[in-house]
C-alpha cells in the first residue's frame, strides 16, 4: 500500500525538479535558433560583426545549457526512482517517446554543442553554420519528444489495458505520436521558448544600450530578438488558444478549474475575469465577470456550454460505479490468470477502470465501497481550482503584456528611436525575468490541472508513486534543495559576469555600475 | 522461435550495446575526471587534460541517458524495480553526475584558484562515483535484490542501502573503475603530451593490472556462487507477469549458460585479452589501439555478466519467483518492433556523427592553445 504522505512528497519533489529544469530548457530551445539565424547573417554576408554577436550569445547559451543538461538528467531516472508503479504501468507506451528523444534529438544536440564551442577554428564557415542548425534542431525535436511523452499523460491515446501483463500497452504508435493535444503542445512549448530567448537577448541589449557600451552588437541583436520575439509571441497565443480547445473536450476537469467553473450553466456563459475560488464551499468569491466570453473562447461559439464541476462530479460518480467491477475482476485475474468469468466482467466494465482505482484508495477491497468512500473519491476528481486558476490568468496577462511590449518594440526599432525612449530600454531589462515566470506558471496548469490523474482518466495519482519511505523522501529532498539552490546561485553569477564583461573579455570595460547585477541577484533569491 | 521471443533478445542484445557505449564513452571521461588531479599538477596541465574530452564529454554522456531511457521503453519493470529498489545509490549517482556538466563548463570561467580547486574535486566524485555505482550494480544482480510485488505488480524493496555494498559489488565496482581509470589515462594519452602523457602513461599500467585482478577473482568467486535457475513458467515469447513463474538457487547456477554453450567462454577471454593487450599496447606507446583494446576489454567483461544471468535481468532474492527476466518484463511486441525500427536507423547514425565530432577534433592539446582560446574549458 501506498504512504499518502510519500505520495505528496514525490509530487512536490517532481513539481520541484521539473519547475527547476525548466528555467533553462525554453531558453535553449529559443536562443539556440537565434545563435542560428545569427550566424547564418554572418555566413551570407560576411560581416565579422555577426560572428562576434553569435559568440557572445553562445557563451551565455553555454553558462544556461549546462545547467539544463545537468538538471535533465534528474528527470530521465525521477520517473523510475519515484513513480515506480507509473512507470511499469505505463512504461510500454512512455518509455518509447523518451528513448526515441535520446536516439533521435538529445544525442544529436549534445554531440554538435560540443562542435559549435570547440570548433571555430576547425570547421569552415558553412559547416559550423550547419552545426549550430543541428544543436537548435536537436534540442527542438528533443522538446517535441518530451511532449508527446507528457501528451500521453493529459490525453492518452493510442493505447489499452492488457489483463495479462497487468498494464497498460501501446494499440497505436501513429495515434500516440499523432495526438492533438501532442501537436497543440509542442508548437506552443517551443515557441515560447523562443519568446524566452527574444527577450532575454533584448533585455541584456537594451542594458548595454543604456550605458552605451558594445552599441553595435546591442543594436543589431536587440533589432533581430524583438522581431523574433513580436513573431513567437503572436504564435503562442494564437497555439494556446488552439490547446485550450484541444484541451477542453480531452480534460474538463483541468478546463473547469482554470475558469473557476463549479455550476454547469445556459449558453452563452459569462468569463470569470477575476474570482476566489473555494474548494471548501465549491464557489467563487467575489467573481467579476465578462458576459459571453467564456463559450466564445472554449467552444469558438456562443451556443456551446461548458460542464462545471457539479456535472464532472456527478459524472464521476457514475464512472467510479461502473470502474469498480473492472477492478474486483482484476484482482480475480491477478490470482487466476486467464478466468474467463473475470475476464468477460473486466472487459465489460474496462473503459471505467482508472475511476475504479480513485476508489481504492479508500476502500482497498473495491467491492465493498460504501456510498460515502465513493462519494469522497468523486470529490477527488477535481483538482486544486484555485492555483490552476490564478496560475492560468499570471500565464495569459504576461503573455499579452509581452505582446504590447514588442509590438512597442518593433515600432520604435523601426523609426530608429528605441535608444532615445531609456524609459523603454529600462523596461526591456525589467521585462527578462517575464517569460520564465510565464513558462513556469503554464506548467502548473497543465500539471496541478491534471490532478488527481497521472495518466487523465487512466491511473490515479495516489497509486503511482514508488513505495518509500518519508524518511527517504525527506533525504532525496533535502539533498536536491541544497544541490540546486548552490546551482542557480553559481549559475546566476557566472551568468550576470559574462554579462558585465561583455563580448571583448577585457576586464577595464568593466563598468562600476551593478544595477544588472543586483537585479539578478534579486531574482536568483526571490 | 517466436518472433516476439526474438524480438526480447535482440533487445536484450540492444541495451548490451548501449551499456557497453555508456561503459566505452561515458568511462572514459570519468576516468578523466577521476585522474585529473593527479596527471595534471598545475592549471595548465588540468586544463589540457579536461579540453582533450572537452569537445566530447557531452554527447558521450548521453549514453547514459539513452541507457535509462531504452530501459524504460523496452524493459518497464526493470526501470520501475531497479530504479526505485536503488534511491539512495541512484540519487548518489544522479547527484554525482549532475556536477560532471557544471564542473565543465564552469570551473575555468573564473580564474580563482579556490573556485577551480572546487570544481576539479567536484569532477573527480563525479568520476569515481558513477563507475563504483555502475559496476556495483550489476554485482548486486549475482547476488539477487530483495523485492516483491502486490498482485497489480506495485514493487516494493525490502533492502537496506548498506546492503548494496557486499563484499562482491564493491568488486564489481572496483573493476568498473579500474577499466574507467584505464579508459581515462589511455584518452589523456591520445590528447597529450610529455609530463601529463607519462603520468597517464602509469595509471593505464594500475588501471590494466588491477582490472586484470579483478575480473579473474570475480571469475572464481561467480563459480562456487549460488545462481537462479527458471524451473517453471510461461515459455519465452509469451506475455506474461513476474506472478506466473518457478524459481530456484542452485550453487554455480550461473556458469550453466557456459557449460551448455562453451563458445560462450569466449566473452571472458575477450576480456582478459582486451586487458592484457591493452596494457602492452599503452607500454609501446601505442595508445589508439590501446584505446580499443579497452573498448573490446568491456565488450568482453559486460558480455561476461549478461551470458552468466540470460535470461535474469534483476533477480530477486526475497522472494526468487518474482525475479525478472527478459521473457516477463519486457516490453509488448508493437512497442519491442517500433523501437528497434528508430534503433536501427539511429544508433549507426549517432556512432557516424559521434566519429565524424572526434576526427574534427584530432590531434594534440596544447596548453597555449587551451590558453589562446576563450571557449576553451
Amino acid at each position: 500500500m501506498h504512504d499518502l504522505h510519500v505520495v505528496d512528497l514525490s509530487r512536490l519533489q517532481f513539481a520541484l525538479t521539473a519547475l527547476y529544469h525548466y528555467l533553462f530548457v525554453p531558453l535553449t530551445l529559443g536562443l539556440s535558433f537565434l545563435l542560428a539565424a545569427m550566424e547564418t547573417v554572418y555566413v551570407t554576408t560576411g560581416k565579422e560583426i555577426y560572428k562576434r554577436i553569435t559568440q557572445f550569445w553562445s557563451k551565455l547559451f553555454l553558462i544556461n545549457f549546462a545547467l539544463g543538461v545537468a538538471t535533465g538528467l534528474t528527470m530521465e531516472f525521477e520517473f523510475g526512482t519515484n513513480w515506480s508503479f507509473y512507470s511499469s504501468f505505463v512504461g510500454d507506451i512512455f518509455g518509447a517517446p523518451l528513448a526515441i528523444e535520446g536516439l533521435m534529438a538529445f544525442f544529436m544536440e549534445a554531440t554538435f554543442v560540443g562542435l559549435m564551442t570547440f570548433g571555430w577554428t576547425r570547421l569552415r564557415p558553412g559547416q559550423h553554420l550547419a552545426v549550430t542548425y543541428l544543436v537548435a534542431l536537436g534540442s527542438n525535436l528533443s522538446a517535441l519528444w518530451i511532449l508527446i511523452a507528457n501528451s500521453f499523460m493529459q490525453m492518452p491515446h493510442g493505447a489499452h489495458f492488457n489483463p495479462t501483463t497487468m498494464r497498460m500497452e501501446l494499440s497505436s504508435f501513429t495515434d500516440l505520436i499523432f495526438s492533438p493535444d501532442a501537436q497543440a503542445k509542442f508548437v506552443h512549448t517551443s515557441i515560447a521558448g523562443y519568446v524566452t530567448a527574444a527577450v532575454f537577448v533584448a533585455g541584456i541589449s537594451a542594458w548595454y544600450l543604456l550605458k552605451r557600451r558594445h552599441v553595435d552588437l546591442a543594436r543589431r541583436s536587440f533589432r533581430m530578438a524583438v522581431l523574433f520575439g513580436v513573431l513567437a509571441t503572436a504564435g503562442v497565443i494564437t497555439l494556446g488558444d488552439a490547446l485550450g480547445f484541444v484541451g477542453a473536450q480531452a480534460q474538463p476537469t483541468k478546463l473547469a478549474a482554470m475558469e473557476g467553473l463549479w455550476k454547469t450553466e445556459q449558453a452563452p456563459m459569462p468569463f470569470n475575469l477575476v474570482a476566489f475560488p473555494s474548494q471548501q464551499e465549491q464557489a467563487n468569491h467575489g467573481a467579476f465577470q465578462v458576459p459571453y466570453v467564456l463559450s466564445l473562447l472554449v467552444t469558438h461559439s456562443l451556443t456551446g456550454s461548458v460542464p462545471g464541476f457539479d456535472q464532472l462530479e456527478r459524472e464521476a460518480t457514475t464512472r467510479i460505479r461502473d470502474g469498480i467491477p473492472a477492478v474486483a475482476a482484476l484482482q480475480t485475474l491477478s490470482a487466476r490468470p486467464g478466468d474467463a468469468d473475470a475476464l468477460a466482467q473486466f472487459r465489460a466494465h474496462q473503459k471505467d477502470l482508472g475511476y475504479g482505482f480513485l476508489v481504492q484508495r479508500y476502500a482497498p477491497d473495491v467491492s465493498k465501497a460504501t456510498g460515502a468512500q465513493i462519494a469522497t473519491a468523486a470529490r477527488d476528481a477535481i483538482p486544486q481550482v484555485a492555483p490552476v486558476f490564478w496560475s492560468f490568468r499570471v500565464m495569459v496577462v504576461l503573455g499579452l503584456a509581452m505582446l504590447a511590449y514588442f509590438v512597442l518594440a518593433v515600432i520604435y526599432t523601426m523609426r530608429n528611436r528605441v535608444e532615445r525612449k531609456r524609459w523603454f530600454l529600462k523596461l526591456a531589462v525589467w521585462m527578462i525575468p517575464v517569460p520564465f515566470l510565464a513558462n513556469e506558471a503554464g506548467w502548473l496548469v497543465a500539471e496541478v490541472g491534471r490532478q488527481p490523474w497521472t495518466v487523465y482518466g487512466v491511473l490515479p495519482t495516489w497509486m503511482s508513486a514508488s513505495t518509500h519511505g518519508v524518511g527517504y523522501m525527506v533525504f532525496s529532498l533535502a539533498g536536491f534543495a541544497t544541490l540546486y539552490t548552490t546551482f542557480i546561485v553559481v549559475e546566476m553569477y557566472l551568468m550576470v559576469r559574462a554579462i558585465r564583461r561583455g563580448p571583448d573579455d577585457h576586464a577595464d570595460t568593466v563598468p562600476n555600475d551593478t544595477l544588472l547585477a543586483d537585479r539578478m541577484a534579486g531574482y536568483a533569491e526571490g | 522461435m517466436e518472433l516476439y521471443a526474438v524480438l526480447q533478445c535482440t533487445w536484450w542484445l540492444l541495451l548490451g550495446v548501449l551499456l557497453l557505449g555508456l561503459a566505452v564513452m561515458v568511462g572514459m571521461d570519468m576516468g578523466v575526471g577521476a585522474i585529473l588531479r593527479y596527471v595534471g599538477r598545475t592549471d595548465a596541465e588540468r586544463r589540457v587534460a579536461l579540453n582533450i574530452v572537452g569537445p566530447h564529454w557531452d554527447g558521450n554522456q548521453v549514453w547514459f541517458v539513452l541507457g535509462g531511457g531504452a530501459v524504460f521503453a523496452a524493459f518497464p519493470l526493470i526501470y520501475a524495480t531497479a530504479f526505485s529498489g536503488f534511491y539512495v545509490v541512484m540519487l548518489l549517482l544522479l547527484w554525482s553526475m549532475i556536477l560532471r556538466p557544471l564542473g565543465f563548463e564552469y570551473r575555468s570561467k573564473l580564474p580563482s584558484a579556490a573556485w577551480r580547486n572546487v570544481w576539479d574535486w567536484a569532477l573527480l566524485v563525479s568520476g569515481l562515483v558513477p563507475m563504483v555505482v555502475f559496476g556495483a550494480a550489476i554485482g548486486n544482480l549475482f547476488h539477487g535484490v530483495p523485492f516483491h510485488f502486490s498482485w497489480n505488480l506495485t514493487s516494493t524493496y525490502t533492502g537496506s542501502f548498506l546492503g548494496l555494498f557486499n563484499p562482491f559489488a564493491i568488486l564489481c565496482g572496483l573493476l568498473s573503475l579500474s577499466l574507467s581509470v584505464f579508459m581515462g589515462a589511455v584518452t589523456v594519452m591520445n590528447g597529450a603530451t610529455d609530463a601529463i602523457y607519462e603520468r597517464a602513461r602509469t595509471l593505464v599500467r594500475v588501471g590494466a593490472t588491477l582490472a586484470i585482478v579483478l575480473f579473474a577473482v570475480g571469475g572464481f568467486w561467480i563459480h562456487g556462487m549460488t545462481g537462479y535457475v527458471r524451473v517453471a513458467g510461461p515459455g519465452a515469447g509469451v506475455a506474461q507477469t513476474p506472478l506466473q513463474q518457478q524459481v530456484i538457487l542452485d550453487a554455480g547456477a550461473w556458469l550453466a549458460n557456459f557449460h551448455a554453450h562453451p563458445l560462450l567462454w569466449a566473452l571472458p577471454v575477450l576480456g582478459f585479452a582486451g586487458m592484457l593487450l591493452g596494457l602492452a599496447a599503452a607500454g609501446a606507446r601505442r595508445s589508439h589501439l590501446a584505446w580499443w583494446l579497452g573498448a573490446l576489454a568491456w565488450l568482453g567483461v559486460l558480455g561476461t555478466a549478461g551470458v552468466a544471468l540470460f535470461p535474469f535481468l534483476l533477480p530477486s532474492s526475497s522472494v526468487p519467483a518474482q525475479s525478472l527476466t527478459v521473457w516477463n518484463a519486457s516490453s509488448s511486441r508493437l512497442t519491442l518492433t517500433w523501437m528497434l525500427g528508430f534503433a536501427a536507423v539511429f544508433v549507426p547514425l549517432i556512432l557516424w556523427y559521434t566519429s565524424w565530432a572526434f576526427y574534427v577534433m584530432r590531434g594534440k592539446v596544447s596548453a597555449a592553445a587551451v590558453e589562446a582560446d576563450e571557449h576553451a574549458y
